[in-house]
């Protein structure tokens, strides 16, 4: 074999290997999901069940979204710019949910705090219920997309380095002036692809909700969901194939996002070099 | 001493300038609000992750922490009696072949990605032909592809529907290949940097030596590619083994086509929690140990490399 076959071979194999693998079953989805026009679609999105799990995929997000990002900013600045004793520890915890299975959180988290766990009886007699409610949800979404902005800012504020803040700090700028001003726009990039990634997570999230969920049509059901309800409980084709085009645009949408703001970042450090 | 009449509040001055009780009141503030911001953060990561996942192996171990108490006297006796338990649970045939269905399904599908993450990766690196870049894109799709969609798509391509007549419903290939599709992105994304950074300097000498394309990839290339292949090997079984949306409607209902995730979900759907939290446990043990194992290997891959 000579060189030439070779590079043609491995390249064929690759791209048959992603197109079967991947490009079919995408492509697919949007041929079956549009197989009986766009009004057939529309009318499937526009149901009210399908509408109100729209609505609490959103809700949750806007609660998780913004609590995750701040924790993630604020422990990657600590993690960052400190050693001290357990802090490696905590950024192995940090990873903890991207390496364990999401059925697993959504049964540990009613291990902890349902009716027959650890703190049922106190947060039920408090008022509080986790499970069949919203509030497990959102929980077991915060869970889940927990890592992964403080896994894109953390390399970034490491490379960036602390001598432009130590320069603001000696120009007379206070803790909060060094951040908005100086560490907020050096980070940026990493920030919004954190955010991006817990984003599509989050609107994506399945096996942990379900457990929590209990799955309460119009209630408790997420866009997943009803995804999910809709094949295997009422064999509703169109209509699973129709939440299922609305995930998967926003999350090509965020692919698309993602890959503008790594050519950003690359950018950025050409700039710097 | 003539301090002038400043706010506390406002940090004028360089850091060197500042004496006395202006800068330990200043380190005082610094210190409080890392103490206090890092207390915060480890707070929220013990409710949302920590405590819950605290409580799955307690409730695996032991079965009665909460309806007994926490006296410490029983501690002994319950985590020996609850052991018992949770080996029973674990070796209930359906919770063993759900377990070896997952594991054997997942050591394969990391070692076909590793296999096809490192060709994938060498053609996004090394070779360039019109519409790379609609390859490339293609790489972090199943990332950000929500299971169940996955799921769904895979169940009718591939299920008694399909429109390319390849039914793959409630069987082990169907489940293979969800988790090809899920577990792609960290087999290739974890090599692709690590080949884009090579020199070409030592193939260059080898070839000039002599060596052919193979024998030079195997004996100049791979050996640089080991520690990273094996981190990506980790990250695509992890994912593997906990995988559940993409697989659950292939799967069917058949205990054949049960994978390990899928039986905890049935186990909560009959409210067996403690069974569940067993089977958790072992799963979690599972997960870990390979985490372990690979990392530990990389890393003395690693250090033979730079010695």
């Amino acid at each position: 074999m000579n060189h030439t076959t070779r590079k043609w071979s491995l390249r064929l194999v690759v791209i048959l290997y992603l197109g079967l693998l991947v490009g079919l079953p995408v492509g697919y989805l949007f041929v079956k999901a549009f197989s009986h026009g766009f009004h057939a679609f529309w009318l499937e999105v526009t149901k009210p069940d399908a509408l109100a799990a729209l609505k609490l995929s959103a809700e949750v997000a806007l609660i998780a979204v913004p609590v995750n990002t701040v924790v993630g900013i604020g422990a990657a600045l600590i993690l960052a710019r400190r050693r001290f004793f357990g802090s490696r520890a905590l950024i192995v915890a940090f990873d903890i949910p991207v390496a364990v299975s999401p059925i697993i959180i959504g049964v540990a988290l009613i291990l902890a705090y349902s009716r027959i766990g650890w703190f049922g009886t106190w947060l039920s007699s408090h008022g509080i219920q986790v499970l069949f409610s919203p509030i497990g949800i959102v929980m077991a979404t915060m869970a889940v997309s927990l890592p992964y902005v403080l896994r894109s800012v953390l390399p970034v504020l490491i490379e960036v380095g602390k001598d432009q803040e130590d320069a603001a700090r000696t120009l007379g700028a206070g803790a909060f002036r060094t951040f908005w001003q100086v560490t907020l726009p050096a980070i940026r990039w990493g920030v919004l692809y954190g955010v991006t990634l817990t984003i599509a997570r989050t609107l994506g999230e399945f096996g942990a909700v379900l457990v929590v969920s209990g799955n309460i049509t119009g209630r408790t059901q997420t866009l997943p969901i009803y995804i999910f309800d809709a094949w295997d409980q009422n064999f509703d084709v169109l209509g699973a194939f129709a939440g299922a085009v609305v995930l998967a645009s926003l999350s090509i949408v965020a692919l698309v996002t993602l890959s503008t703001l790594r050519a950003r970042e690359r950018k950025m450090h050409v700039d710097l070099a | 001493m003539d301090t002038p009449a400043r706010p506390a509040s406002s940090e004028r001055g360089a850091p060197p300038a500042r004496k006395g009780w202006r800068r330990f009141s200043s380190r005082l503030r610094t210190s409080a609000a890392l103490i206090g911001g890092t207390s915060l953060i480890v707070g929220y990561l013990s409710i949302i992750v920590l405590i819950p996942i605290a409580a799955v192996a307690a409730h695996g171990f032991s079965f009665s922490i909460h309806t007994r108490g926490w006296g410490v006297a029983f501690w002994h006796w319950h985590l020996s009696a609850g052991f018992g338990l949770f080996w029973h649970d674990i070796t209930q045939p359906a919770a063993i072949s759900a377990i070896r269905l997952s594991l054997w399904l997942s050591l394969s599908v990391a070692a076909i990605n590793a296999v096809m993450g490192v060709a994938i990766a060498w053609v996004l690196v090394r070779d360039k032909f019109p519409g790379k870049w609609f390859v490339e894109a293609f790489i972090d799709l199943p990332f950000a592809l929500p299971t169940i969609v996955v799921g769904v798509v895979l169940l009718f391509l591939y299920g008694p529907a399909s429109p390319v007549k390849v039914d793959l419903f409630e069987t082990w290939m169907g489940l293979m290949v969800a988790l090809l599709f899920v577990t792609l992105p960290f087999s290739v994304r974890a090599v692709q940097p690590v080949l884009a950074s090579l020199d070409g300097e030592s193939e260059a000498a080898a070839k000039s030596l002599g060596a052919g394309g193979i024998r030079t990839f195997v004996w100049v290339v791979l050996p640089s590619l080991w520690p990273a292949v094996l981190g990506g090997f980790g990250l695509a079984f992890a994912r593997a083994i906990g995988e559940f949306g993409s697989i659950s409607l292939i799967a069917g209902g058949l205990g054949r086509t049960t994978a390990a995730s899928s039986y905890i979900y049935n186990l909560t759907q009959g409210f067996l929690w403690t069974n569940a939290a067993s089977v958790s446990t072992a799963l979690l043990v599972l997960s870990l140990l390979i985490l372990i194992v690979t990392n530990v290997f990389a890393r003395r891959i690693q250090r033979r490399l730079a010695a």
